[in-house]
């Protein structure tokens, strides 16, 4: 009975795999896999249809790219500050706040990047000019959305470095800055890189906050002031009317699907693995 | 002694404000983190707060801005909780009894499952979505865009938190507990039952929650399964249409033309206002029970 239960589990993973691989591969039984892969234009839906996959992927590359620039020095400053600086008081208050950061709703950090991020501060306070869909907003937003993902794994990660070592360190006449950098950054860098890649790993598979406020626009572009698609806003724009099931357009976004899942899928086994390494280390 | 002079020796005056400036900049990083969510609030807040009321919460959705509510949308998420809930209960609570007290770590099978688990947790919404769409809207179960296939897309999304949360709930148990029970000639099964499962009550519940509070505000596995963004009547059975709020909200913020005085935005300001509510009650009453549940043990 409990066996049959936690196979239900496994009976997820294996209805994911099976859904995406069967319709996508009816759908390269229609277009040539390398069409698909080195393709540069996106535009499955229109007549002539045209099915490269590459401004979708880097449309999902730049935004992710985007928040990354923001969540990486923000994540890991707020967890060096954590772990090293703040008294466990403030260190026990300000956690919740991150976890409350963590559960909002993307949908709601989409309305802020489209009805706040874009008109006040990109066009306003910086006045930037940008459309009023770009991937520059979207990219940013998402980056405090992955903020608390980073801050919190990377600070596990600086909290389990034994206390010797800082001591170590103290005692050799080091610096709190000395120590942060160049003892405890090191010794917790599996963790750190962990915590970076499962924020990669979400921001890749976002979707409401592009959907929302990158436009919807598969466009080869490398300029953050304009809109783009990722894989995930086509799959959601796709999926919203009420597609035909084997038609063409349903089969593409099971092909896109499959191509987002084998991407999350390996950062996922690498950050694991990351994680499991640190935790021998000092356990 | 020089040489050792200068590292022991008093700090420079550059290495503090080195050392200070740095503090600064990590307090600076903490603080830009912690002031987006109160700026991200305060905006929703001044949007949406006018139109709160309680015609808004009873009204169907209109294409007249102001005469627009959620009732349906309201219902919707309650119904797809419910479903969520009994779904994930069971069969949460189960995987984790099996991995926690049968499964033998060192068969392949076993570690095949955990290692899945903690894959499924990483696994984007919208491919949940995609699954349900393949499996539960259409081919097999052809159950359609109901409020089963949506609240059974959202249960096996969250599921792997709920089976992180009951095995941790779990494994607190003490062994001795366990022995106890045993000692006294309580079968396996009346060891789980009656110790082991009340014991990890709080626990679990917490997990819950949380799982709950996640499914709550995941949009793009809905818009995927088909829940619609136009509906005036409640759900009446698990095989109803439905909407539900986060599509409701999507739907106001970039569904339809907002012109001049027909603007729905607001609209979905103040149903995130709602969601939010419900969010933070939520979150609240598991930090609750987390905090009565340490006190106790």
């Amino acid at each position: 009975m409990l066996l049959l239960a936690a196979l239900i589990s496994v009976l997820t993973t294996t209805g994911i795999v099976v859904s995406l691989l069967g319709e996508t591969i009816s759908f390269f039984g229609e277009v040539p896999i390398t069409d698909y892969l080195f393709g540069t234009k996106w535009s499955p839906l229109f007549e002539p249809a045209s099915f490269g996959v590459i401004p979708l992927v880097s449309g999902t590359f730049l935004i992710t790219a985007i928040s990354l620039v923001v969540a990486v020095p923000l994540g890991l400053g707020a967890a060096i500050y954590l772990s090293e600086y703040a008294r466990p008081r403030t260190r026990k208050a300000i956690k919740p706040v991150l976890e409350m950061l963590a559960g909002v709703p993307t949908i709601v950090f989409g309305y802020f990047a489209l009805t706040f991020f874009t008109p006040e501060v990109l066009r306003g306070l910086f006045s930037m000019e940008v459309t009023i869909f770009n991937a520059l907003s979207a990219g940013i937003v998402m980056g405090f959305m992955i903020v608390p993902t980073i801050a919190s794994i990377s600070e596990d990660a600086m909290s389990a470095v034994p206390q010797g070592l800082r001591e170590g360190a103290f005692g050799l006449g080091a610096s709190k800055l000395q120590v942060s950098l160049r003892v405890i950054f090191p010794a917790a860098l599996s963790g750190i890189v962990a915590a970076i890649v499962l924020g990669i790993s979400r921001a890749v598979g976002e979707t409401m906050i592009v959907l929302v406020a990158a436009g919807q626009l598969p466009n080869l572009t490398a300029d953050p002031r304009e809109p783009v698609e990722t894989m995930t806003a086509f799959i959601g724009a796709t999926a919203k009317g009420d597609i035909p099931t084997g038609s063409i357009e349903y089969q593409t976004i099971f092909a896109v699907g499959t191509t987002l899942f084998v991407i999350t899928l390996l950062m996922n086994m690498f950050s694991i693995r990351m994680v499991k390494r640190y935790r021998q280390v000092y356990e | 002694m020089s040489a050792h002079g200068q590292v022991i020796g008093r700090p420079d005056r550059g290495r503090r404000a080195r050392d200070l400036s740095f503090r600064l900049a990590m307090l600076t990083c903490l603080g830009l983190s912690v002031g987006l969510l109160g700026v991200l609030l305060v905006d929703v807040a001044v949007d949406g707060i006018g139109y709160l009321s309680v015609d808004f919460l009873m009204n169907d959705p209109s294409s007249d801005a102001g005469k627009a509510g959620i009732q349906p949308a309201l219902w919707g998420t309650i119904y797809l909780m419910a479903v969520c809930v009994f779904f994930i209960v069971p069969v949460g609570v189960a995987t984790a009894l099996y991995l926690e007290e049968f499964a033998d770590d060192k068969r392949w099978w076993n570690r095949a499952i955990e290692l899945n688990i903690q894959n499924l947790a990483a696994v984007p919404s919208i491919v949940y979505g995609i699954l349900g769409l393949a499996f539960l809207v259409r081919g097999p179960l052809s159950l359609g865009q109901v409020v089963l296939s949506g609240g059974l897309t959202l249960g096996l999304l969250v599921l792997p938190v709920v089976i992180i949360a009951a095995r941790e709930a779990i494994r607190a148990v003490p062994p001795s507990i366990r022995e106890g029970s045993m000692a006294l000639g309580a079968t396996q099964w009346q060891t789980i039952w009656r110790q082991v499962l009340p014991a990890s009550v709080p626990g679990i519940a917490t997990g819950v929650i949380l799982a709950l509070s996640r499914a709550i505000g995941e949009t793009a596995p809905l818009i995927v399964v088909g829940a619609a963004t136009f509906i005036t009547f409640n759900p009446e059975s698990l095989s109803s249409a439905y909407t539900a709020m986060p599509i409701q909200i999507f739907d106001w913020v970039s569904g339809r033309p907002s012109t001049g005085d027909n603007d729905f935005r607001p609209l979905a300001a103040a149903a995130i206002l709602v969601l939010m509510g419900l969010l933070m009650v939520m979150n609240a009453t598991a930090i609750w029970l987390r905090n009565r549940y340490e006190k106790r043990s």
